[in-house]
């Protein structure tokens, strides 16, 4: 059993670092000419060392899977782990359909912040509740978040569009909001870097609050910026909180949560603020002379391919499979939980998407700046949902 | 001549793509339409004034009442006040004393009072019913069947029901003396 | 107002961009599609004409041209994305926790998220999904594809239809990809014909101009999937008829029977036992996570049987009863019987079924037992004979204890919180003792009583909640999904190709156009004109 588990850890971490590796080798693609670019040997080692990794991911599932006895999408980690996998996947796929190495610059560290950002979730098997007892759990959960996975590569593919060609020569709306985007991928990895930080170095902090009447304590592993509301600090020699989280914020550990969040925003600027002192100019400015060689047209041509491809997969997995699933165990097929909602209005957002692109002729930028918008609102699904709107599909 | 009939024929085609328009729209509205008071009144009961009271017929256990069932078809040409009570219910409590003091000078004019009890143990009930001294008859319906197949969500919920078996007026929530004599009045039959 | 011919002779309804038959741009429409500032054609329904952008007079027409707009169309779909988004800000009602200090919603939104909160609730948003004017926006939305659809479908239909191999040059220079060669053969002319068969394209010929054809059926994909969402639409409709959709709750204790709320009286449940289960904390695979978490529930389950009423039925009669069903009803798995369906939804937990009560002296510091009886709280008794010769009388019995201004009483109908007033007679005729017992509670009222009662033993029970369910329409959902799911794919996963070749003096154009995919449609054309003189076809797509 322990063995099982141990495997399974080890080949995460194993896809990990090849992730890592295969990035450095799409990056090496950047400095090919047009020719090379045809039969480039990096990116043949990238692709290749992606499906290793790949298939690392996968013997992580199947240990997993054999050691819990259930399919491994039940928590958070689980979860986000899974859907890094399926943005790994759907790159492989697009990739094979259009050969194109940049992709695999992007969208490779994108999977790895997810993957990151899942580890920072509590990992142990945890055994199933009753209502996720049922085959419906990986039928739903694999189709939804392998639709998602794919609608992130046109994400990937509109991020590096407007890199490209957004011009950088003055500092403009578009230059900003581009930063911005670029600074919420940092938040990402700044959350990464600052829980690894401190639980190696064995930070905890226990509070006691009052939680809809009852007494329950709450055990910090970030020191506390925002502590509960009205909470008592029981560790001694530990700092006090700055302030206290509004007492609006519900939920199991709303404060420990929102604590984070400021954590990660912090560690984010800071990390992005460094970023900017060491190249002196805009993030997004520094990476487009990397980007000149890719062709706008045919990043267009995959943003909008992705979500072709990632639509319907999403509407099956999200909203088809997610009704039966939902008849069958909770005795309604919708229900209107903010899980089911946000479903909806990634769905909605696609179908104007898609009806902006093929009857309103929004291409290009315009269709670039959809598909982050698109992205956002599934990482607002994912993260936010679970972790803020309580509701059923709040397992973490 | 050609021209004519192009004009007559474009004419046609014109009134023809109105009518089909008007009736797409027309069904799409009364869709709407159909959708939105539909949601209005969902909420609604099915049994409300003005329908006709379901028959039931339940066990008395009042012992001061001589009857061993109680069946609403049997209480014909009666008004009756059909209480749906527990023990538990506070203002349930408050207004069993009035409807006992009515209670014999309504039964001579022709009003039955019915209150049917929904509490799971007779024996709480018996010992209300002794510390009240109540004599009408007290139906007991501990699974809920005749309070579901009325609708019935608060208690007391009251129905008074008209000699023809027509429901005049529902009332959800404690009445008062003068409240229970008023509708009573309403449902005695003309002498 | 009048239909416009082409010099191709083909006559095309008002409105049309690009002749129907030869694709030539027809003067004076080109602003419809913009195709008078850009130099590519706007290929989008194939220029033909929509017909809600001709006629603009009556009221109807003026309705029918607003809702035929995709631009209204993709306002109301934002509209509706951001109205659900609102919706997620604080819980709807139902999903205000139980264990809120208060489940009234017009104080809970105001304690818990203060003034926004308040706001919130003055504003509707606790029900949005059920308010009027969301599901107005989702009928819009619906009005809206109805219309668009039927407004693009016809026109595009027909003009797919009429389309002839032989185009204009002028449609040809103006699609994205082109090219003209100056020298071809017919060898080179026979090769691309093979080759676009071999690659199944569909090959039409008019005098020497050839329209090769591919994955047409993928252009009717938007309409298919609009079919679909409308049945769904429709589904949602019938829904709010009672007589198609039942939404009922039913509590059943064990050991009890009642009826299923919602079958007019003809079905009955029996609760045999309800079953609760957690996880083994020792299990090694799950050790880490429990003694993180907590216990963690592993199954609710209720074995019912379900019985038939037979016979003529007058509610509250005792009826006759039939064994239609014995199933255990889980999550994930309901029971189903005739058109209903059953879901454990639900537990109570803290009901006592029987209490056993020992008599002791009230000075024996061991409070050794001089005799005991036990209470069915569902059914108490009036007296209770001791074999020891004691006789205990019921005086008062509160299933759910109380105090209440002073006075004891009962907060519910179910004995949750048991206790009784007994009057306890020692053998011998001495004078009777007046006992209350209930949990953690002994009173005795004089204090000077000999005997006392004590709980010796009690059992509990699990009231189990059920929902009740009977959904007619949920096979039209069903269609309307499939139908959906078809059309998207149908629409998203296939694409309409079409390359022209058009023999021009000695030499020829090639052009091409596709409705996505543009990549994979360039392939298409380098593979056929491989070892022929004909240029490869050049994008001429404006970069951004």
């Amino acid at each position: 059993m322990d063995s099982l588990v141990g495997i399974s850890s080890t080949m995460l971490y194993t896809a990990f670092i090849l992730y890592l590796i295969a990035t450095i080798f799409f990056g090496a693609t950047i400095k090919e000419n047009k020719k090379q670019a045809k039969k480039s040997i990096s990116g043949k080692i990238g692709i290749t060392i992606t499906i290793i990794g790949f298939l690392a991911q996968i013997v992580y599932f199947i240990t997993r899977w054999m050691a819990s006895g259930h399919a491994p999408v039940s928590n958070l980690f689980e979860f986000m782990t899974f859907f890094g996998m399926g943005i790994v996947f759907a790159f492989i796929i697009i990739y094979f359909i259009y050969k194109l190495n940049i992709l695999g610059l992007f969208a490779l560290p994108i999977a790895m912040i997810v993957i990151a950002y899942a580890s920072m979730f509590p990992t142990e098997i945890a055994p199933l509740v009753p209502s996720l007892q049922s085959h419906w759990l990986y039928i739903h959960v694999t189709t939804v978040s392998l639709g998602e996975a794919i609608l992130s590569i046109s994400f990937v593919a509109g991020l590096i569009y407007l890199i490209r060609q957004i011009d950088q020569t003055v500092r403009s709306k578009r230059t900003t909001w581009l930063e911005i985007v670029l600074l919420s991928l940092f938040i990402f990895v700044g959350f990464s870097v600052i829980s690894t930080a401190f639980n190696l170095s064995g930070y905890s902090a226990e509070f006691e609050y009052t939680f809809n009447g009852q007494t329950t304590t709450t055990d910090y592993h970030l020191p506390p910026i925002a502590g509960p509301n009205e909470g008592k600090l029981l560790t001694g020699d530990r700092m006090e909180p700055l302030f206290d989280a509004p007492g609006w914020m519900q939920g199991v550990d709303a404060a420990r949560k929102f604590n984070t969040l400021i954590w990660s925003v912090l560690a984010g600027i800071v990390l992005y603020g460094l970023t900017r002192l060491i190249l002196r100019k805009r993030v997004g400015a520094a990476i487009q002379p990397f980007l000149k060689k890719a062709k706008p047209d045919m990043l267009d041509e995959i943003s909008y391919r992705a979500v072709a491809i990632g639509f319907p997969v999403f509407t099956l997995g999200g909203l088809i499979f997610a009704s039966i699933w939902a008849q069958i165990a909770w005795d309604r097929f919708w229900g209107w939980d903010p899980k089911e909602v946000w479903a909806l209005v990634t769905w909605f957002f696609y179908a104007a998407f898609l009806h902006l692109r093929l009857s309103r002729g929004w291409h290009g930028e315009r269709s670039a700046w959809l598909a982050v918008g698109g992205f956002a609102i599934i990482m607002f699904n994912l993260i936010a949902v679970n972790l803020i709107l309580a509701g059923l599909h709040s397992y973490a | 001549m050609n021209n004519n009939q192009s004009k007559s024929n474009k004419k046609q085609k014109k009134r023809n793509r109105l009518i089909f328009r008007t009736v797409v729209l027309a069904v799409l509205l009364a869709a709407v339409v159909y959708a939105l008071v539909s949601n209005l009144t969902q909420d609604e009961t099915a049994v409300k004034a003005g329908t006709e009271a379901p028959d039931f017929k339940l066990e008395q256990i009042n012992e001061n009442n001589e009857r061993e069932t109680v069946q609403l078809s049997d209480l014909e040409n009666k008004g009756v006040m059909l209480n749906f009570w527990g023990t538990w219910c506070d203002p349930c409590e408050d207004e069993m004393p009035y409807m006992q003091s009515l209670y014999p000078e309504y039964k001579e004019k022709g009003v039955e009072i019915v209150a049917v009890n929904l509490d799971t143990t007779k024996f709480v009930v018996d010992k209300f019913i002794n510390k009240y001294d109540l004599t009408f008859p007290v139906p007991y319906d501990s699974n809920e069947e005749v309070m579901n197949a009325y609708n019935v969500e608060p208690l007391p919920t009251t129905f008074f029901i008209n000699p023809d078996g027509e429901i005049e007026e529902v009332v959800e929530g404690g009445l008062t003396l003068d409240k229970i004599e008023g509708y009573l009045q309403q449902i005695q039959p003309e002498q | 107002m009048s239909k416009i011919k082409c010099e191709c002779g083909h006559v095309n309804p008002e409105g049309t961009v690009l002749c129907e038959a030869c694709g030539k741009p027809v003067e004076g429409n080109q602003h419809i599609d913009g195709n008078d500032k850009r130099k590519l054609l706007n290929m989008r329904y194939d220029g033909s004409a929509r017909r809600s952008q001709t006629y603009n007079k009556s009221i109807v027409d003026k309705t029918w041209n607003f809702f035929s707009s995709v631009k209204v169309g993709v306002w109301l779909i934002v509209l509706a994305l951001i109205a659900s988004g609102l919706g997620t800000i604080f819980p709807q009602e139902q999903y205000i926790p139980a264990n809120a200090a208060s489940r009234d919603p017009s104080i809970y939104y105001e304690s818990q998220y203060g003034i926004l909160g308040q706001i919130y609730y003055q504003l509707g948003f606790h029900n949005l999904y059920s308010s009027w004017w969301y599901m107005l926006l989702i009928a819009l939305i619906g009005i809206s594809l109805v219309i668009c659809s039927i407004d693009r479908f016809v026109p595009l239909y027909k003009a797919l239809k009429r389309q002839r191999p032989r185009r204009h040059t002028q449609f040809l220079k103006r699609q994205r990809l082109f090219s003209e060669t100056d020298n071809t053969t017919d060898d080179d002319k026979a090769k691309l014909i093979t080759k676009l068969k071999k690659k199944r394209y569909k090959v039409h010929e008019e005098n020497g101009h050839i329209l090769a054809e591919k994955g047409r059926f993928s252009r009717w994909g938007p309409y298919v999937n609009h079919i679909g969402l409308i049945i769904v639409l429709i589904a949602a409709l019938l829904r709010m008829t009672p007589f198609m959709y039942l939404d009922e709750y039913v509590w059943v204790r064990e050991g009890e029977q009642t009826v299923i709320p919602g079958t007019d009286g003809e079905y009955h449940i029996k609760n045999k036992d309800f079953i609760l289960e957690t996880y083994d904390e020792n299990d090694p695979r799950f050790q880490e996570a429990i003694a993180q978490e907590g216990n963690v529930a592993k199954n609710y389950q209720t074995n019912a049987v379900i019985y038939k009423e037979t016979g003529e039925k007058v509610a509250g009669a005792e009826p006759k009863l039939e064994k239609v069903k014995e199933e255990k009803i889980k999550l994930n798995h309901p029971l189903k019987f005739d058109s209903y369906t059953l879901y454990q939804s639900g537990y109570q937990q803290n009901e006592f079924q029987s209490m056993t009560f020992k008599v002791h002296e009230t000075n024996d510091p061991d409070e050794k037992s001089l005799g005991s009886f036990t209470v069915d709280l569902t059914d108490p008794k009036n007296e209770y004979n001791l074999d020891n010769g004691f006789s205990v009388t019921v005086s008062q019995y509160y299933p759910d204890y109380e105090m209440d201004e002073g006075e004891p009483r009962s907060k519910t109908n179910y004995p949750r919180n048991p206790a009784f007033v007994f009057n306890v007679n020692p053998p011998g005729n001495e004078e009777s003792e007046i006992s209350f017992v209930g949990i953690g509670r002994n009173v005795d009222a004089t204090g000077e009583n000999d005997y006392k009662l004590g709980i010796e033993n009690f059992e509990t029970r699990y009231a189990s909640g059920l929902t009740v369910r009977r959904d007619y329409t949920l096979p039209l959902f069903i269609i309307g999904a499939a139908i959906f799911m078809i059309g998207v794919i149908q629409g998203m996963y296939w694409h309409h190709r079409r390359i022209w070749l058009h023999p021009e003096s000695e030499g020829m154009m090639v052009a091409g156009h596709t409705n996505k995919n543009w990549y994979g449609l360039k392939k298409d054309i380098e593979h056929i004109i491989e070892d022929t003189n004909v240029k490869m076809v050049k994008d001429q797509q404006e970069i951004e």
